[in-house]
């Protein structure tokens, strides 16, 4: 029997499961709990934690606006027995902690020449289209990618977010766990018993022969949009979800290449040192002789997330532009191939 | 020196060797840096011996601490082995760190020692997680943050304030006023006279102790950590200790401060000679036993040294380890 939850529903739900699974599962964050220290009802939260202070009272926190502070505890408290998920809310919050990210989670384990581990989930919301601004609609996932001995996963739908969410807390490393805004009520079927989505697996998301579209996050849905609309034109796309970037599957993204000869990559981030840039020098280095074609990236503009929806529309990438770059990846080719 | 509650006799001698080792193992590597073999920067201890002495010494092995940059004598109060302490400050295979960390990432998690750290107050919102950690798992540890007059403006460790006191952690801040933020005073720098009102503000209890007096620190901290242990949340501990050395080897030759300060501390505020000067006269110990301790110090940083000059550098396959559990 299928059973759809929406991706909001699906990570909180792997949390409440891998909390009972595992008793060394930690939840905190601001409003995690919600309602804590006030005369109105206990537990309001709005995100994926709703409701779930009711199952674990004791493993469930609220937290004082202390990033710094409570994101630094994830660390010392995974390096000392416990899974914490600490929830940093929107991204953009790193740039108040991002010492505790990148200099005491990142280290830790390689300065003590592996005596440490730091088994972490920092769940940080991302991404633009919902009118928050500059301050918290940014697409962060490059700088954390950057960095050796963090992981970064980017779910791109509700059963994928369940199942990389579970993986994400039994792993031993700290991983930085991207929950897209604009997919939280976004429906999809998820298997109801716990099941792990493995890390550093590509997903492919829809198969074809003539291009490989490679897309991340929110720009999966948006490349499956533009592979129909080119499948009418009688150009079949290869859809190719990473689900994480560190590690990332770069074997998938390869034999892709050499069945298709054509890439683009899709990324709602900003262009510069990106994973778009990333994953075409990958294949201009590695599988240079499969393309037949030039790599073409898809991604936002190199400037802060614009507020007014007319700008903030204009900003992100979609669907119309894959279609656009895959065209011209692909000119000639496409209708050669379609005569013989 | 005022009356504290006096240790027996073991425990004396203990807290004795403890600092003694610390001061030999800083003066060592003092004398060694100009040398050229101790890559990296490294900041000295020497001076500040009584209160990782003091607070270490009521602390049980399971119990954790979080250290700073300058963070030796933390690591042997804690009971760190002092050769793999040296072989890591080298940077040679077998250090206690792989020789991936040296003087400002040593840590022994066996120990619960959690690391010295590179970022000022970087190590105290771990202290608030071990703190989490124990209280979670319904064990009685308690965390230990060592913060200096420098960290204790940043804003991680007003954070970790907050947060230990709304989450009643078991945890003390233990903040080490030596004076300076690398060059520049408190008096410039820290905004007031101490640091122990910042806790009282936010209900924390807190303290201003001698850092010079290794048994005052002792009350203070058998106070804050059987107050942490019984569930009564955080304290704080305002230790006034000045440094011996400068900031940092090689680097700082201390001409902030005035002529004849470093004298005038070494020869009346010195922790060892002070401690020394009590026991004899309270004949707590004897001249003998203090001869006794200080040769087997200076011996045990001799071989520290001479294994640490004669270890080789790691195997080069090491620099891709440890970077993930898996990958």
């Amino acid at each position: 029997m299928t059973r759809v939850l929406s991706y909001l529903q699906a990570v909180g739900e792997a949390l409440r499961q891998e909390m009972q699974h595992d008793p060394s599962v930690v939840v905190f964050g601001e409003d995690n709990i919600g309602g804590t220290g006030c005369d109105g009802r206990l537990g309001n939260a709005w995100g994926p934690t709703q409701g779930l202070h009711e199952h674990f009272p004791d493993r469930v926190f609220d937290t004082p606006i202390t990033e710094a502070a409570f994101v630094g505890a994830a660390v010392g408290a995974a390096a000392t027995g416990l899974r914490p998920v600490a929830d940093l809310l929107f991204v953009d919050f790193a740039g108040v902690c991002f010492d505790q990210i990148l200099n005491q989670a990142a280290k830790l384990r390689y300065m003590t020449a592996g005596k440490a581990r730091v088994p972490l989930v920092l769940r940080a919301m991302y991404g633009a289209g919902m009118r928050r601004g500059a301050q918290h609609s940014q697409v962060l996932y490059p700088i954390f990618a950057h960095v050796p001995g963090l992981k970064v996963v980017l779910p791109a739908t509700p059963a994928d977010a369940k199942g990389l969410m579970a993986a994400a807390i039994r792993d031993d490393d700290p991983v930085i766990f991207f929950e897209h805004k604009m997919l939280y009520f976004s429906h999809g079927e998820v298997p109801e018993p716990p099941y792990v989505v493995p890390l550093g697996q590509a997903r492919i998301a829809r198969p074809g022969r003539d291009c490989t579209i490679v897309a991340l996050g929110r720009m999966v849905a948006e490349a499956e949009k533009a592979a129909d609309v080119l499948a009418a034109e009688g150009i079949e796309c290869e859809v190719v979800d990473p689900r994480t970037i560190s590690p990332l599957d770069i074997e998938t993204i390869y034999d892709s290449v050499r069945r298709t000869g054509h890439l683009v990559v899709a990324d709602e981030a900003t262009p510069r040192c990106g994973v778009a840039g990333d994953i075409a020098a990958l294949v201009a280095e590695h599988a240079f002789h499969a393309l037949r074609g030039p790599v073409r990236t898809v991604t936002a503009p190199h400037a802060p997330v614009p507020f007014t929806p007319a700008l903030e529309d204009a900003y992100t990438p979609g669907a119309d532009q894959i279609v656009t770059a895959v065209r011209a990846t692909i000119p000639a080719f496409a209708g050669q191939e379609r005569a013989s | 020196m005022p009356d504290h509650p006096r240790p027996d006799r073991a425990e004396l001698i203990d807290i004795y060797r403890t600092m003694r080792t610390i001061r030999e193992f800083e003066e060592r590597v003092h004398t060694e840096f100009p040398g050229g073999e101790i890559p990296g920067a490294v900041h000295l201890y020497a001076g500040q011996e009584a209160v990782a002495t003091g607070v270490c010494t009521v602390l049980t092995g399971d119990d954790y601490i979080a250290s700073t940059h300058r963070g030796h004598g933390h690591a042997i109060a804690k009971g760190c082995d002092v050769t793999a302490m040296m072989l890591e400050i080298y940077g040679r295979a077998g250090g206690l760190c792989g020789g991936k960390g040296g003087s400002m990432h040593i840590a022994d998690f066996g120990r619960g020692m959690l690391g010295a750290n590179g970022v000022a107050a970087g190590g105290v919102p771990l202290s608030c997680g071990s703190a989490l950690s124990a209280k979670v798992r319904g064990t009685d540890q308690v965390s230990v943050a060592f913060v200096g007059d420098g960290g204790a403006n940043q804003g991680a460790f007003a954070e970790s304030l907050v947060l230990a006191a709304v989450w009643q952690l078991p945890i003390v801040f233990v903040v080490e006023d030596n004076g300076y933020a690398q060059a520049t005073g408190t008096r410039f720098h820290l905004g007031g006279k101490d640091i122990a009102p910042r806790a009282e503000a936010l209900g924390i209890p807190a303290a201003v102790v001698d850092g010079y007096d290794v048994l005052a620190v002792r009350e203070a901290a058998a106070g804050a950590v059987q107050r942490a242990r019984s569930g009564g949340g955080p304290t704080l501990l305002d230790c006034k200790a000045h440094r011996f050395f400068g900031h940092m080897e090689g680097w700082d030759q201390q001409a902030y401060r005035a002529e004849g300060e470093v004298d005038r501390l070494r020869a009346e505020q010195d922790c060892l000679q002070l401690f020394a000067i009590r026991a004899l006269e309270d004949e707590w110990l004897t001249t003998a036993e203090i001869a006794e301790i200080d040769a087997a110090v200076r011996a045990l940083i001799d071989h520290a040294v001479e294994e640490a000059k004669s270890a080789k550098d790691p195997d080069i396959s090491e620099l891709l380890t440890d970077v993930y559990v898996t990958y």
